[in-house]
């Protein structure tokens, strides 16, 4: 890990508070964003089903990550349990649209605002426990979650799962994928703007200053436990916000979908690309969800060569998650922004970078 | 009340509780000298159990002559783990190493489900393990037998290893600091190394025992996460704990599935009841029944 030099030009000083603060670092910073979506925004019709249906769940995914880097990668807590609430905001939103005949569009914030109730009552051991304590604890709340979900038949269908109906504007349903690739996005952006604006406010701080040193943060007088049980509230709340997006876009939720491995996906998205990085979740998900196709794909070509391979098919996706997540960790424990961080520096430096 | 049935938990909760132990003793032992939770153990005890059937079945080796294979089998994995997978990432945060090890557990997971398939398998009659013995009216199947006088060696052999020997004194050393024990000539790496060898050992000999048992399963890693309420129950750095735990977390989801046969009739209680008491025992005495308390100082 080397320093990364400020990617600022020369001359661009920062000269108040005001000016360190921004939500864009640079101006080529927000125009690229802004760039980058107006790009997808026009792109997506002429992409095809199959790139728009991994779009979508690229964005659903991302904003779970988001959600679980604030936890992890802001506040230094750690969460096994993120695939079981981002499945109750599934069923939540469902439970919601079906049996009150709440609108989708509505249902699904409320799902994410009760799905944060459920995040905070789970937190509230992580108000005097953390590092691995915390850790199984949450696989604790995963289980737990997990066989409520199996037995709640009167909230999600247990076994037959329950029947998740696409949202509709004033009429329109929103039935094709693209128009459902629009909601997604437009979540995303609220959920990255939100986010990157709250790790700027005063509670972000006092966050990353949870994280950074728990008991300095305590003398300077952040409420540990209100910040640690925050932290689980809003990353549920993002967590039930992509679960429901999740469900109403298979228009089914079913039990089995939200296992232990979701939650480790969740963590390996963020760890890979970059924790505490708003970005970086993006990336990552971006990248669990690809590499497994890669690797099949790769898989089947090889098994031209090697029939053996032909059987590992299923598997190699799998292993491909734990391998990234074991490889990253050891060679690039800061994550996929962090590896572009250096590629833009060394260009800027060119003559001189290493 | 059927007392009858009763009983019959009982036992069942106390043979499977020392086999939790057992691999709770593992888990301790990893945490305890090189702080690393390994989220894998699970995994390490299906490979030892699926190398062994292997070893028996494809190889046509004697049990014996297979047991001893898959120990020096195991010994050598849990060191090539621990070398390259573990060693890089000493001094990087909690959440790291975590990671690490649940990697490790999916990669591993997939690979022998891939490797082995993905059905159940019956290790060959080997002691007449089927067999079942009545003792005191009760019926005790001679491999549940078996794995108890396992269990019970296993652990007089760790009390022993750690008591008596030198390389148990350097590995107490080294947990107990390990700049000291590095400043009086004991090499830390090497120790490190060891603690994995011997507990991907221990647990390759409570997958073959829980195989005989059973049969050999994926599903068998489910006894890894298991063991989690067994060690915060017990405290995460003691050993005794581990074993206290262990029976403990096996006594009482036979208890939690009586009960639930018996008057609550919920069903699937006995997977669950132990992740319950998990929660409640973090919320009042996270620190568990043995474990030392964390004092932090600035």
């Amino acid at each position: 890990m080397g320093h990364v030099p400020n990617p600022r030009p020369a001359g661009d000083f920062r000269t108040s508070y005001v000016d360190d603060n921004r939500m864009f670092k640079t101006h080529f910073e927000k125009y690229a964003a802004l760039g980058i979506l107006v790009a997808v925004m026009i792109a997506a019709p002429f992409l095809g089903n199959y790139w728009v249906s991994q779009l979508i769940v690229i964005g659903i995914y991302a904003i779970a990550a988001i959600g679980l880097n604030i936890l992890v990668g802001t506040t230094g807590q750690i969460s096994l349990g993120h695939g079981a609430f981002f499945g109750f905001g599934a069923f939540a939103s469902a439970w919601l649209a079906t049996s009150f005949n709440v609108p989708t569009l509505i249902s699904m914030p409320a799902a994410a605002l009760l799905t944060t109730a459920v995040g905070m009552i789970f937190g509230v051991p992580a108000a005097r426990i953390k590092g691995l304590y915390l850790a199984i604890a949450t696989l604790a709340s995963q289980f737990i979650l997990e066989d409520f979900f199996a037995r709640a038949d009167w909230f999600s269908g247990g076994v037959y799962g329950a029947l998740a109906d696409r949202p509709d504007i004033f009429g329109y349903v929103l039935d094709t994928d693209l128009s459902y690739f629009y909601l997604v996005l437009f979540w995303l952006v609220l959920s990255v703007i939100g986010v990157t604006n709250l790790l700027r406010s005063r509670d972000g701080r006092a966050l990353v200053a949870v994280r950074d040193h728990y008991l300095s943060a305590e003398v300077m007088g952040v409420n540990l436990t209100k910040y640690r049980i925050l932290s689980f509230g809003i990353s549920s709340f993002f967590a039930g916000l992509a679960g429901a997006l999740f469900g109403h876009y298979l228009e089914y939720v079913s039990v089995e979908g939200f296992t232990i491995l979701l939650s480790i996906q969740f963590l390996a998205m963020i760890i890979i690309g970059g924790l505490g990085s708003v970005y970086g979740s993006i990336l990552g998900a971006a990248f669990i969800l690809l590499l497994p196709q890669l690797m099949e794909s790769i898989t089947s070509v090889m098994a031209v060569a090697f029939p053996a391979m032909e059987s590992g098919k299923a598997y190699v996706k799998q292993m491909s998650i734990g391998a990234a997540i074991i490889l990253f960790l050891i060679f690039e424990p800061e994550g996929l922004v962090h590896r572009w961080q250096q590629i833009r520096a060394s260009w800027k430096l060119f003559p001189f970078s290493r | 009340m059927k007392w009858d049935l009763f009983f019959q938990l009982l036992v069942n909760g106390l043979i499977v509780g020392m086999l939790y132990g057992v691999v709770a003793m593992c888990f301790v032992l990893i945490y305890k000298s090189t702080q690393v939770v390994n989220f894998a153990q699970g995994e390490f005890l299906v490979l030892g159990a699926w190398v062994c059937l292997a070893l028996v079945t494809q190889m046509q080796l004697p049990f014996f002559l297979a047991f001893i294979f898959t120990l020096i089998f195991m010994a050598i994995f849990g060191i090539v783990v621990q070398t390259v997978i573990l060693r890089p990432l000493i001094g990087e945060p909690i959440i790291s190493v975590i990671m690490v090890t649940i990697g490790l557990s999916i990669f591993m997971q997939s690979l022998m489900n891939w490797v082995f398939g993905n059905d159940a398998k019956r290790f060959p009659d080997v002691f007449g393990s089927s067999d079942v013995v009545s003792i005191m009216g009760l019926n005790v199947e001679v491999a549940y037998l078996l794995s108890l006088v396992l269990s019970v060696v296993i652990m007089a052999v760790f009390f022993w290893f750690f008591r008596f020997t030198r390389h148990g004194l350097a590995m107490r050393a080294t947990a107990f600091d390990q700049q000291i024990a590095q400043s009086l000539g004991i090499s830390v790496k090497q120790t490190f190394a060891m603690a994995w060898a011997i507990s991907a050992m221990v647990s390759g000999v409570a997958g073959i025992v829980i195989g005989i048992v059973n049969s050999v399963s994926n599903s068998l890693a489910f006894v890894g996460i298991k063991v989690f309420p067994a060690v915060i129950l017990g405290g995460l750095d003691s050993i005794v704990g581990a074993v206290v735990g262990g029976i403990i977390i096996g006594v009482l989801e036979n208890l939690a599935e009586y009960a639930d046969g018996q008057w609550l009739k919920i069903g699937n209680l006995y997977t669950i009841a132990p992740f319950y008491v998990l929660i409640i025992i973090l919320m009042i005495k996270p620190y568990g029944l043995f474990g030392t308390k964390d004092i932090e100082r600035i």
